[in-house]
């Protein structure tokens, strides 16, 4: 059969993906000492493990509300209100999902009708640009500079603003690029999308893990934005629980009402254990979190030493758990550099263009790994460099 | 007040050397090495030991957790009997506590009798001391922080988004 003609046109658009690709060559190899990995190499704190344990001795295996468990719902309420200083009501004003990207998905296809433009700040998170081209919106990139540490400038979001432009998408602190937000530049974003009567996801689910003096701040909080925004959070990077695939939406009743009509039909419900397991992670978590973000912020402090050091220039990033190091002088892509270091020494880092065009010419290097496996990576690296160097 | 996070580096592991420790806190070696002679010389740091898995290690000690009842007295409470008891080489850790008994006592012995001799010949005799009652130890799960099955997160992808 020609399954070629059986598949979604919309389907068959969507490019392969370049870290799936990457990971298939990982893969086959053992004694790689990987820094491509996109979580936590923390295992879930084990309180939060207990609680899932227990809820599943207790039989509590049934559906929940498409919404989630309310009282779920009323601690993510408090969390987000103390930690984002946006107020948002647990009965209609929060949604959790199975994971943040669920939740991208949800709200994409909840706002967009065919058509509609959705700008993005890149190089960003693999899934942005197919949850756009999936929910039959066109996908619309703007670049960020190594010189602005990969902030999203105001001006360079207004170039590519059109009649047809009705979502923009954020997330601070960035995957790949550890980039974060300062406030001023947010409020001018905010007032573009004022302006243009803009909605925003923002995909804050690095936001626990900035290492500056600054607190976060996401944009919903900024005046008259809560009213035009996504705030879309959840478990895996700061309570470190990627395998339990929770995360959560907040924004005005009519959007999650939207959000929920897909969710309710294509996923019913998240994980009840799951749910359990976030409401002790919100009760009694805090503790297990700073810790770890204690533990990230020695390995950037260390990681981005080593690499500036043995001349892989990277700016510092404030967040999130990756380096992003420019490779553009050794006259290799993204790609043909990150092969050769795997090859010759063993070390996975994923090609910067993975995370779209503007990525090309750097690395991401994740430091959500052992110290004992970033030193002997750098160690490695740093030979790798002086060869070519010498070459 | 939070502790150093110099201490907390080295309460994980204290054979961190002084260029891996001036990495993760941001100082320099120098300041390092001061910061720890400092440290030493306030007796904030007591000193270095390493964790061992008696199995493993071949290690057959014998270790018991005893719970001391004492008398308190005038000046002092239960101070002078404790360090008292603290101070022989058998006693690895001494306690005082809340509850049923005053004291916690963990010993180590070579054998059995010895640890028996220990607590019939000198802990029970000493004036004071009303009662002991003494718990062996039958198996180790968890010491000082460090679990004795080594935990590895199993099924991380070597790359993922």
């Amino acid at each position: 059969m020609n399954y070629l003609s059986k598949i979604s046109e919309q389907v068959a658009k969507v490019p392969r993906s370049g870290i799936r690709d990457f990971f298939e060559l990982v893969q086959g190899r053992d004694d790689v000492i990987s820094l491509g990995v996109g979580e936590p190499d923390f295992a879930t704190p084990w309180h939060i493990r207990e609680a899932a344990i227990y809820s599943l001795e207790k039989g509590q295996t049934s559906y929940t509300s498409n919404l989630g468990l309310l009282k779920l719902r009323k601690l993510i309420s408090e969390y987000v209100g103390d930690f984002f200083n946006v107020d948002y009501n647990p009965a209609d004003e929060i949604l959790v999902s199975v994971g943040v990207s669920e939740a991208i998905d949800l709200a994409l296809r909840a706002l967009l009708n065919p058509g509609d433009e959705v700008i993005y700040h890149e190089p960003c998170y693999v899934s942005y640009s197919p949850s756009i081209m999936m929910a039959h919106g066109v996908a619309v990139p703007v670049a960020t500079k190594k010189s602005d540490g990969f902030a999203l400038k105001a001006e360079a979001l207004e170039k590519s603003i059109t009649p047809k432009t009705k979502v923009l998408m954020l997330n601070f602190p960035t995957n790949p690029t550890g980039a974060i937000a300062p406030k001023k530049d947010l409020e001018e974003i905010a007032e573009l999308c004022i302006k243009h009567d803009l909605m925003v996801l923002t995909d804050e689910i690095y936001s626990e893990l900035i290492y500056g003096e600054e607190e976060h701040v996401s944009i919903a909080s900024l005046p008259g934005m809560k009213e035009r925004c996504v705030l879309l959070h959840g478990f895996s990077k700061a309570f470190a629980m990627t395998g339990f695939r929770l995360g959560y939406a907040c924004a005005p009743a009519p959007v999650i009402d939207a959000m929920m009509k897909i969710h309710q039909y294509s996923m019913l419900c998240a994980p009840m254990m799951s749910q359990v397991a976030a409401i002790e992670a919100l009760q009694n978590g805090a503790k297990a979190v700073a810790e770890m973000k204690k533990a990230y912020h020695q390995r950037r402090n260390f990681m981005v030493k080593r690499l500036n050091a043995m001349g892989m220039e990277c700016h510092m990033p404030g967040g999130a758990f990756y380096v992003f190091p420019d490779i553009r002088k050794f006259g290799m892509s993204s790609k043909e550099f990150a092969m050769k270091l795997l090859e010759e020494t063993s070390v996975a880092a994923v090609p910067g263009d993975a995370f779209g065009e503007s990525g090309e010419g750097f690395l991401r290097c994740c430091y959500a790994t052992s110290m004992e496996q970033i030193r002997e990576a750098m160690t490695r690296m740093e030979q790798f460099v002086r060869n070519l160097n010498s070459q | 007040m939070s502790i150093d996070p110099l201490l907390l580096l080295l309460k994980q592991k204290a054979r961190y050397s002084h260029t891996e420790l001036a990495e993760l806190l941001a100082l320099t070696e120098a300041e390092v090495v001061a910061k720890i002679a400092e440290f030493e010389k306030q007796g904030v740091i007591l000193g270095y030991q390493t964790v061992i898995d008696p199995e493993l290690s071949g290690n057959i000690d014998v270790g018991a957790f005893i719970e001391v009842k004492l008398t308190p007295e005038r000046d002092g409470g239960f101070d002078r009997l404790a360090m008292r008891i603290a101070r022989f080489e058998q006693v690895e850790s001494c306690y005082l506590t809340s509850g049923g008994y005053d004291l916690m006592v963990v010993v180590n012995g070579t054998d059995l009798r010895d640890i028996a001799s220990f607590v019939s010949e000198k802990l029970s005799t000493i004036n004071g001391i009303i009662s002991c009652s003494t718990h062996f130890r039958l198996k180790t799960y968890k010491q000082s922080g460090f679990l004795f099955e080594v935990e590895e997160p199993e099924g991380r992808l070597p790359v993922s988004p």
